[in-house]
Order: structure tokens, then sequence, then C-alpha cells
């Protein structure tokens, strides 16, 4: 094909660079300063899918979202000032998760910035702290190679959100512009060879070896790697929140999340553990607990593409910095077969007391409906390809605690910045990107953040079934108040008369409430089997907690499994 | 511990919003940061001095690598770089003061740069702790206000820093 310039107008480059760098759907939402991009969009309909949502924030999600679905970059366009900020939540989350995400806005014209004119925000100066990089573009030959940029570093490395404002006359303006191959990452570090032999020597003489593993491994095709390290080493797999689905579910080397609300086996593994191996994590507070009492008895080998997160949270005895890849099929293959029979012993022995607290627990269980026996009835019900996205709250860390994951993107919640109000535009990107069933599971107080979202399920017929766990409570915030603050219910108890199938109804989507499993099971049933979104209000008991937990700059030694009888 | 930092940044939008940001946001306290064009005019050269123990100058150092327009960041070794700094100081200028602002002047080989009846203005070169004692004596005599460059340093010999 004989590449040829043609003049083009800055909105026409915009787009015809989305196109060109493999962009087929973008989510937003027009106004006055993208009115010439959005001109555009309608010719080249045919060529990029625009979905608009009912707010930018929910645009911000669901580029999110799509991102973790599919592995491709989220698109999110906005106009200026409002338009723009809106986005900031949705860009924060991209950003503590390390969601390839880019954000275009466009910014009144460059004679009117720095005057405070209608709709101006400087929003390069407000994304600075939460975006991997961003562009204020004042020359229209710079916009192509800018944008091509910003989709550069938005998948490079740790990949992460990148912003481009763009003023009014800069849309306008016309140059040459000429079609580019869709960019390739930066070329990443490699490890030293001295820090691999350490790696190689420590894991060698490990006697307790556990493989704690997050989002950087997920979705990165390491998991039947990881897998088979697992059994080369007679090793257990445990993860952070962000590592959840990177590993089926199933695997029998898998402990499952640990931490704040992790599960037994894990959390007592990665405390009893002579060697960590962590892969794409970054050891975060929720995750660690307190880092003075954390696995004191473990050597920590850490493997990142980030040179900052290399003893940012934990101190660690080997560091490998480089592609993650590379940096673990450089140990993978190095390492001895090794046997560790008591330790196997010991983690079978935790996997044993968890699953008899557990049932312990059901046994105990006074309420209609246990929030376990739904994720129970979802997990028997979906198949491996259904997308499970959530809000933020209770019902997440249940979804972390039961939601069965066969295979890796299949998974999209709000991690490192816990937005509530994330699950609903999220779900609406994960379902479009991945095309399949998508489940949301959500709590009443996530919802009613940003159910307006509701609107865009509807116009675009995405087949969601959403979940709403109704507690009528601000459940987590008030099992800490529960907990930690003499049951002084401050502002968690909503007592809120809305009805969320009248609203599901008026948003022109079929709905029901339920209150016992027998009834969800149908509704879910009913719900997965129907073409487009369907909401289930299943009301639960208030006082249901999430359960194990380590207290806040606590350690393992400090785990609540059992919360005394209310009331 | 007191580490020199020096950062090869690209001249483009912002870049020293985002280092300074940076400091902010992650928590760190500094104590001085200079910045100026180089040979290139592609490239500035910032000079940053941080009190804070290894592990808060390795954060410093691994997240300014981290940014987009930062080419280059190098720990300065005290025994192998030297540092400056400028400083211009006003001192009252009275018949007893005038004699040893001059006497101290030239022994720290500094120059008076403006002098009036009421004050004299003196411009003193060097490294921090000499600028830093030549404050301690014009206290007595009267610190009208003064002003400080903050420090610039470079690796001593051929060493260099790759842009």
């Amino acid at each position: 094909m004989k590449k040829e310039a043609k003049i083009m107008t800055g909105s026409q480059i915009v787009i015809e660079t989305l196109i060109e760098q493999g962009v087929t759907d973008v989510f937003g939402y027009p106004g006055g300063q993208v009115l010439n991009l959005y001109d555009e969009l309608y010719k080249a309909s045919d060529r990029i899918n625009h979905i608009l949502t009912a707010h930018e924030q929910g645009a911000s999600h669901a580029a999110d979202g799509y991102a973790r679905a599919t592995g491709k970059v989220g698109v999110v366009i906005a106009t200026s000032g409002p338009g723009a900020t809106n986005l900031v939540t949705g860009i924060a989350t991209a950003m503590l998760d390390s969601i390839p995400m880019v954000a275009i806005t466009g910014n009144v014209p460059t004679s009117l910035i720095g005057r405070d004119s209608f709709q101006e925000i400087n929003i390069t100066g407000v994304t600075m702290p939460i975006t991997k990089h961003n562009y204020f573009v004042t020359d229209v030959n710079e916009l192509a190679d800018t944008i091509r940029e910003a989709f550069r570093i938005a998948i490079s490395g740790r990949p992460g959100p990148v912003l481009v404002d763009i003023p009014k006359d800069v849309q306008l303006a016309e140059c040459e512009f000429e079609l580019a191959a869709p960019v390739e990452p930066f070329a990443e570090n490699e490890a030293d060879d001295a820090d691999i032999e350490r790696a190689v020597e420590l894991i060698n003489q490990a006697k307790r070896p556990y493989i704690y593993i997050g989002g950087g491994a997920a979705g990165q095709g390491m998991a039947m790697g990881i897998m088979a390290l697992a059994e080369k080493l007679d090793a257990y797999i445990g993860c952070s929140f962000m590592g959840l689905s990177a590993i089926p579910s199933d695997h029998p080397r898998l402990l499952g999340m640990q931490g704040m609300h992790g599960h037994f086996a894990s959390s007592m593994a990665n405390k009893e553990a002579d060697l960590i191996i962590g892969i794409g994590v970054r050891f975060s507070d929720r995750a660690t607990g307190n880092t003075a009492k954390y696995a004191k008895r473990a050597k920590i080998i850490q493997l990142d593409t980030d040179l900052a997160e290399i003893n940012k949270n934990v101190k660690v005895d080997v560091g490998l910095i480089g592609n993650l890849v590379s940096s673990f099929n450089r140990i993978y293959n190095r390492v001895e077969k090794l046997e560790n029979p008591e330790w196997v012993k010991m983690v079978e022995g935790f996997k044993k007391h968890e699953a008899e607290i557990a049932a312990e627990a059901e046994r105990r269980a006074k309420a209609k409906m246990p929030p376990k026996k739904i994720f129970d009835i979802i997990n028997e019900i979906k198949d491996a390809s259904t997308v499970i996205a959530t809000d933020v709250g209770q019902h997440q860390m249940w979804t972390a605690q039961y939601a069965r994951f066969e295979r890796p993107r299949r998974f999209a919640s709000s991690g490192g910045l816990g937005t509530m109000g994330y699950g609903l535009g999220a779900a609406i990107g994960a379902q479009i990107g991945s095309g399949d069933k998508t489940v949301l599971i959500t709590g009443d107080g996530s919802f009613g953040m940003n159910l307006n979202e509701l609107a865009t399920a509807v116009s675009y017929n995405c087949p969601i079934v959403t979940v709403v766990m109704n507690n009528g409570v601000l459940g987590m915030v008030r099992q800490w108040q529960t907990l930690f603050f003499g049951k002084r219910y401050s502002n968690t108890v909503l007592q809120r008369k809305t009805d969320f199938v009248k609203l599901a109804d008026a948003f022109g989507m079929p709905a029901e409430r339920v209150e016992t499993p027998e009834e969800f099971r149908a509704a879910f049933e009913r719900a997965m089997k129907h073409d487009g979104p369907y909401l289930i209000d299943a009301i639960i008991d208030k006082d249901e907690f999430v359960l194990p937990m380590l207290p806040p700059g606590g350690s393992v030694d400090d785990i609540i499994t059992d919360v005394k009888e209310e009331k | 511990m007191r580490s020199v930092i020096a950062v090869y940044v690209e001249n483009k939008y912002g870049v020293l919003a985002r280092v300074s940001g940076l400091f902010m946001r992650r928590g760190f306290n500094i104590d001085s940061l200079t910045v100026g064009e180089t040979d290139d005019p592609r490239f500035s050269r910032i000079t940053i001095t941080l009190n804070g123990d290894e592990y808060v100058r390795d954060q410093l150092v691994n997240q300014l690598k981290k940014l987009h327009n930062i080419k280059q960041v190098k720990v300065l070794e005290p025994g192998t770089s030297f540092e400056r700094e400028l400083m211009l100081i006003k001192v009252r200028n009275t018949p007893a003061n005038r004699s040893e602002i001059m006497a101290a002047a030239e022994i720290y080989r500094a120059k008076v740069v403006d002098y009036t009846t009421e004050a004299m203005s003196v411009e003193v070169t060097g490294e921090p702790s000499k600028i830093n004692a030549f404050i301690e004596v014009m206290k007595p005599l009267g610190i009208v206000e003064m002003c400080r460059t903050g420090v610039v340093a470079l690796q001593r010999g051929g060493n260099i820093m790759e842009k």
C-alpha cells in the first residue's frame, strides 16, 4: 500500500490516528469543545464505534473495563471543563490498577487559555498525579505523533492512563497526515544476570516456597508458567486482589487472595513461608497488613517491570527489575525440581482448617440469604467466558473470596483506588469489549452512585446481569463501625425508599426482587438467558460480615474469623 | 543523609511541575531545586538536594526515572563531584558595620555588588557550608534580606551524564 500524505484537520487526524492504532470502540460524551471531533466520529461511524454513556465518569470506567476485558487500550473522549473533570475518578482508578487508557479531551481555543473561559479547566494540571503522562497539544503538526506516543506510553512496561488535551483551534487547524503502524511498547529492562543467579540460589534452598502474584501477572499469559513453577517447587500460589483470575480458581496449588479479607490458608502460608516470590505485585498494605510484622521468616524475591516498586513497600532480598515474562522464564529454566512434603502437609492443613471454618459458618448461618449462597449459584450457572465486574465494598470482597474464575481478563474491579460507582460503567465496557455475558455484582450503596448508566446498558442492549446485594446499609464501613467504633453507625444506615425494580423498569429493562437462594437461582437463570440488561435486587441481611479480616495495621496473628452474635 | 541528585530533562511543557509535583505527592522533602538550560537547548538540567535516608533517596530516584520527559537521573557522590551555590545578601550599612562587612567579603572572596548609605549587598559563591558560614558572620550585623540560588553540581573529571 502506497503511503501518501493528505491534508486533514486536527479532528480528522485524531480519528484517523485512533483507527490507525487499532481502536474499534471509544466511550464518551459530546460537548462544546469536542463538536468537531464528534463530527468526524459521525462521518467515520462505519469504521469506529462510539458508545454514548450517561455521564463522563461512566465513560471513563467503561474504557477501563474494556481494557481489562480485552487487554487493548481503552479510549474515552470528553469535552473541556466539567467533561474533563468528570473523567478524573476513572483515570485515577486506571492509574492505581495499571490499566492502559487514553483519554482525549477538548479544550477552549489557545487564545482563550488561562483566562478562566467558559468550561475551561487546566486538565493536564489536574491529572498530572493520576496519569502516566499527559499532553497539552498546541501545534496540529504534533497531534498525530502525540496520540501515537500516548498509546505507546499507555501500553509500555507497567501500563496506565495517558491524557491528551487538544484545544479547539488545534482541532480545526490543518496539516499533512500520513498513516503509521500501530505502536510497539518501549523496550523493557532485562534483569541482571547476577540477580537472577541470586534468585535461583534462594529458590533452590527453599523449604516453604510461596508464589505471590498480582495484577502484573494477570493477563500476561503467565498462568501456565506460574502453575508449572508451583509444581516444580512444591510451592503454593497466593494472590493480591489484582491477581485474582490470573490462575484458574480450581487449581490445587492456588490458595486465593491473601490479606485483609483474604483466605485463611493464603494468609497463613504467606506467614509461614521461608521464600516469597512476588510476581507483578506491589505488596500493598491491604495485602500485607503491618509490614513490620510481614513475612518475618521469609526471603523475598520480587519480579516487577517498575523499578520504583522494588523495596517500596517491603524490603526485598532480590529485586528483578525488567520484563516480567522474561525474568520469570530465566528463573524457571534454571531452578531445580524441589520436593517439600512437609510444606505441602502444613499448607494442606491450613486449607483443611479454612474449610472447617467455612463449614461451621455455613452451619450457623441463620440469614435467609447468606452471601456465599449467591456466589455458589452464580458460579454454578455462569460459564468460563462470563465477565464479573464489581463495585466496592462487602460485595466486592465476597466476590474476591467466593467467585470462581476459569481464565484471565474475566474480572473488572477497582482494587487500588477502591472506587464506589465503578462497577456499572466497567461492566458496560467489559461487556462491549468481550462480547460476552457480564455479571455486575454491586451493593445498594455503590450502585446508587452511578446507576444512571443503566440508560447506557439499555440503549446498547448490553447483556449485563446486575446483582444488587441489597442490605440497606453501607456494609463495609458499617462492619468497621461494628468492630472498631462501638457500633456507632454514623451515616451508614441508608433507610432509603429506592425501589430498584421499579427503577429498572423506568430505565426500560426487566428486574425482580429476591429474598431466598431458591428465588435467586430462578431469577439468575432467567437473567442469564435474557438478551439484554437485567437487574436482580437481592435482599441480604445487614449483619453479614466479610470474614476473615485482618484488622487494619494488624497482621495474620490478629486474624478475625468469627464475630460474636449481633444485637 | 544529604544527597545531591542531577536530572536531565527534556524542555517540554510542564516538566518542572511534573518533577515538583512528584515530590509533593510522594511526600519527599527536598532542600533545594535548581533548573537551567544546558548546552543543548532541548534539555534542561535540574539539581536537587535532599535530606533523607537511603529509602527516600532511592524512591525519589526511581520515581523520577519513571517520568516520561526525564532522560537521566544520577546521584552525585561527594568525592567525585563538586557543588556550588550563589547567594545575594543585603546587610545594614552603618559606620560600625562597614569595615567588618568589607573584611568578611574579602576573606570569603565575596563581592560587594551594591552600596547605599542604608545597606550593602554582597554576592557570595561557594559550597553551601561556606554560604552558611558567611550568613553566621553577617547575622550580628543585621541581615536585611537574602536570596540563595540552591545548589548546582557537576561530576569531576571527564564523567558526564548521557542525554
